[in-house]
């Protein structure tokens, strides 16, 4: 040990003088040099040290002969740990719930349970809530031998809410509210857009579709005006609005009987603004289910 | 009186209701024939019980009378300190020039007042009723006994309403004098949704504003009413039942009067031929809104038009019975449109500019007031008189909000119409010169007024 500690201590003086050699622009032949005496007064120095030590024991007096040695038995190996219990009380519990696990360990030097508990006392007990079932493994450790055991919480899921009733098919308005489009008009004008064609053509699938599955409904198709012109006025505005769009659809192959309409000539504005978006969105055919 | 003479409305003196002639290009109904008389109207005092009734008393009588347009009210600032209440307090003036406090009608003749009228009284309470003595005298005759046009007593239930009743009737027997009608015990029907937001309803209330109340309760959109020219039917428009149709109600027994509707989307806007015999409306069962006339229960419906357009609020000339004011889109935008009774003879009256609604008929038959956008955007609307026969014009609104749906008051003399000046739509009466502006409702919105005797 005093070797090491000399040695160390040398170690680090050396390195010390490497470095300010290296400062001072030294090489390492240089530091051989210094180095190799070193070494020599080091191992002269320990032989002294050995020598001295020698010389203080045998100045001590003789010691009594030593005891014979006991006869060789056999080492006296530790007991194997033993687990005397491991339980989970109770060992079923429902989500949230928790349970009490309890345990009596001998001979163990330690005692360990996974899942994050860890090292605990030979006896005790500690109160788990798994959020699923889990099994718990004790390992009890002993030079004589480990012991393992586990013990399983199973976990119920609370009574589930009885399911949603089956999905039921999507209602008349849903489906048209999903399925077919408003078309706009032009100021105190019922001649159908370009850009409306494009939508009746696509809404006349929709429409049939919808009419098929439902066998007794009827398509209302609702012509609606901006604020500007006359409330009178308007109310055969948004008729002709309704009636076009109607007549359209027919000509497409929807059956006329089975599309109604009705004029709301500005009674019931889908927009409240006085400006041109707005009056845009009012100028419109909208279509709703009727059973 | 020089300047009141340019589209005032005749005070009918001796002129039977409204006279039109025409000056400068313009329509002008004349309305007081010369001077418009000044009048000093004192309040009156209650005795005992009737005294806290004086302040409506003298209210309804003040506004009355202004609102006839008829004379011109000398300023309550200058009346003398005293006004006699019968006419045994009238004094006879010890000389030309003295005065006497406000009891002799020189006070009330001269400067400042410089009255030529003076109604005068008190209100007193009479075996449980409520009494108005009330005076009217002309001040520029001596002695009072001479001066006296009239000396009457009315008498009603002691309360507000009594008070108002009475006050009415003074006021309608001060106008009587100047051949001037009363408007009251007239009523105005109109539209509101002060029920509730998306809900209209069919309401009415007195002509000055007072006593609304609401007449339907469909919970739905019920609009467009009319009434028959007795006053003793309503027509109106509702979806009560899906999709527009008429109703007719009897305003005496409060009930539903069968109407048959065609089998269209769309019948709406009935309107009343002046004997009251048969129903115009519009109806879409041709595949366009047209005009029909049918019986008063709806049967035998006979189209008066045939285009390819919008044909929409026809209305019998109330005078004549023999031609129709409408509205069309045949033209392109909606114009008022003038047609005999069996649908021939069409002619347009309005100009092509802009766009024209809601005729309705002077009740002499010569002139419509209506809605026009000429000379503003699409949707601002103004009201204006026409000269059907020369198509002249004259407007009674300048922008101040949205104003339509003119309708007359029995009298010719005033127009009730519906505006949103002040930011909601409500209803307003104006004299037909576009003067004398009342609103007369203020609790949601409130559209359509019809005036009904």
């Amino acid at each position: 040990m005093v070797e090491v500690i000399t040695n160390r201590g040398k170690k680090s003086k050396d390195a010390e003088l490497a470095e300010t050699v290296k400062k001072k622009g030294g090489t390492k032949p240089i530091m051989n040099r210094l180095l190799k005496p070193r070494l020599i007064a080091t191992v002269i120095f320990s032989v002294f040290l050995l020598l001295f030590a020698a010389g203080c024991k045998k100045k001590q007096p003789a010691p009594p002969p030593p005891p014979p040695p006991p006869p060789p038995k056999e080492e006296p190996k530790p007991p194997a740990a033993v687990i005397r219990s491991f339980t989970a009380e109770p060992s079923t519990v429902t989500r949230g719930q928790s349970s009490t696990l309890r345990w009596v360990v001998e001979n163990a030097s330690e005692v360990v349970i996974d899942q994050g508990i860890g090292t605990v006392p030979p006896r005790g007990e500690r109160i788990v809530s798994p959020g699923d079932t889990t099994t718990y493994r004790m390992t009890a450790r002993s030079a004589g031998g480990d012991a393992v055991a586990a013990v399983t919480v199973t976990v119920t899921a609370p009574t589930p809410p009885p399911p949603p009733p089956a999905k039921p098919k999507a209602s008349l308005s849903e489906r048209i509210s999903r399925e077919v489009q408003d078309i706009f008009f032009d100021y105190d004008k019922s001649e159908i857009r370009e850009d409306a064609r494009a939508t009746l053509q696509r809404n006349v699938e929709a429409l049939k579709s919808i009419l098929n599955d439902f066998p007794s409904a009827a398509i209302l198709i609702e012509g609606h005006c901006d604020e500007r012109g006359s409330a009178e006025y308007n109310l055969g505005l948004g008729d002709r609005r309704a009636n076009a769009t109607k007549e359209f659809l027919v000509q497409l192959g929807l059956p006329a009987d089975r599309l109604k309409t009705i004029s709301y000539g500005k009674e019931r504005p889908f927009c409240t603004e006085s400006n041109e978006s707005c009056w845009q969105q009012n100028r419109r055919a909208h279509f709703v289910g009727v059973e | 009186m020089k300047r009141n003479r340019i589209f005032s409305i005749c005070a009918a003196l001796a002129v039977a209701a409204a006279a039109y002639t025409q000056v400068q290009s313009d329509i002008v109904i004349r309305l007081t024939g010369g001077a418009r008389k000044v009048i000093a109207l004192p309040d009156f005092r209650g005795a005992g019980a009737a005294a806290q009734y004086a302040g409506v008393f003298n209210a309804v009588v003040f506004e009355d009378v202004e609102r006839s347009g008829v004379f011109t009210m000398a300023a309550k600032s200058f009346y003398p300190l005293n006004a006699p209440q019968q006419e045994r307090d009238l004094r006879t003036p010890p000389s030309p020039q003295a005065q006497c406090g406000g009891l002799c009608l020189t006070d009330w003749a001269g400067a400042p007042v410089n009255a030529d009228y003076l109604g005068f009284g008190y209100l007193g309470e009479q075996g449980g009723r409520l009494v108005a003595f009330g005076n009217f005298f002309n001040t520029r005759m001596e002695p009072p006994s001479a001066a006296r046009v009239f000396t009457k007593l009315y008498t009603a239930d002691l309360s507000e309403e009594g008070a108002r009743k009475i006050a009415h009737e003074y006021a309608a027997d001060i106008l009587a004098q100047f051949g001037v009608p009363s408007l009251a015990g007239t009523k105005i029907y109109f539209v509101s949704d002060r029920q509730g937001k998306g809900t209209k309803e069919i309401w009415v209330m007195d002509f000055d504003g007072s006593n609304q109340r609401r007449i339907t309760h469909f919970n739905s959109i019920t609009t467009m009413p009319s009434i028959s020219p007795d006053g003793r039917r309503l027509a109106f428009t509702t979806y009560a039942k899906g999709q527009p149709q008429i109703m007719m109600y009897s305003t005496e027994t409060g009930r539903f009067i069968p109407f048959r509707n065609s089998a269209a989307p769309t019948n709406a806007q009935a309107s009343f031929t002046p004997d009251g015999q048969h129903v115009l409306y519009a109806s879409s069962v041709s595949g366009y809104m047209q005009i029909y006339i049918s019986e008063l229960d709806g049967s035998n419906p006979r189209r008066l038009t045939n285009t390819r357009a919008i044909e929409a609020e026809p209305k019998v000339n109330p005078k004549t019975g023999a031609d129709i004011v409408f509205v069309s889109g045949r033209g392109g935008l909606q114009q008022i449109y003038r047609m005999n009774m069996d649908g021939a003879d069409v002619e347009r009256l309005t100009n092509g500019e802009g766009e024209a609604s809601n005729p309705a008929w002077h009740p002499e038959g010569r002139h419509i007031a209506f809605a026009w956008t000429r000379g503003y955007a699409p949707g601002n609307w103004n009201l204006f008189l026409m000269d059907v026969a020369t198509k002249e014009t004259v407007q009674l609104t300048h922008g101040q909000g949205r104003n339509e749906n003119p309708s007359w008051a029995p009298d010719g003399r005033h127009l009730a119409f519906c505006s949103n000046r002040t930011g909601s739509y409500q209803i307003f009466t104006m004299l037909a010169d576009g003067t004398g502006v009342r609103q007369l409702t203020t609790q949601g919105n409130n559209w359509m007024p019809v005036w009904s005797k």
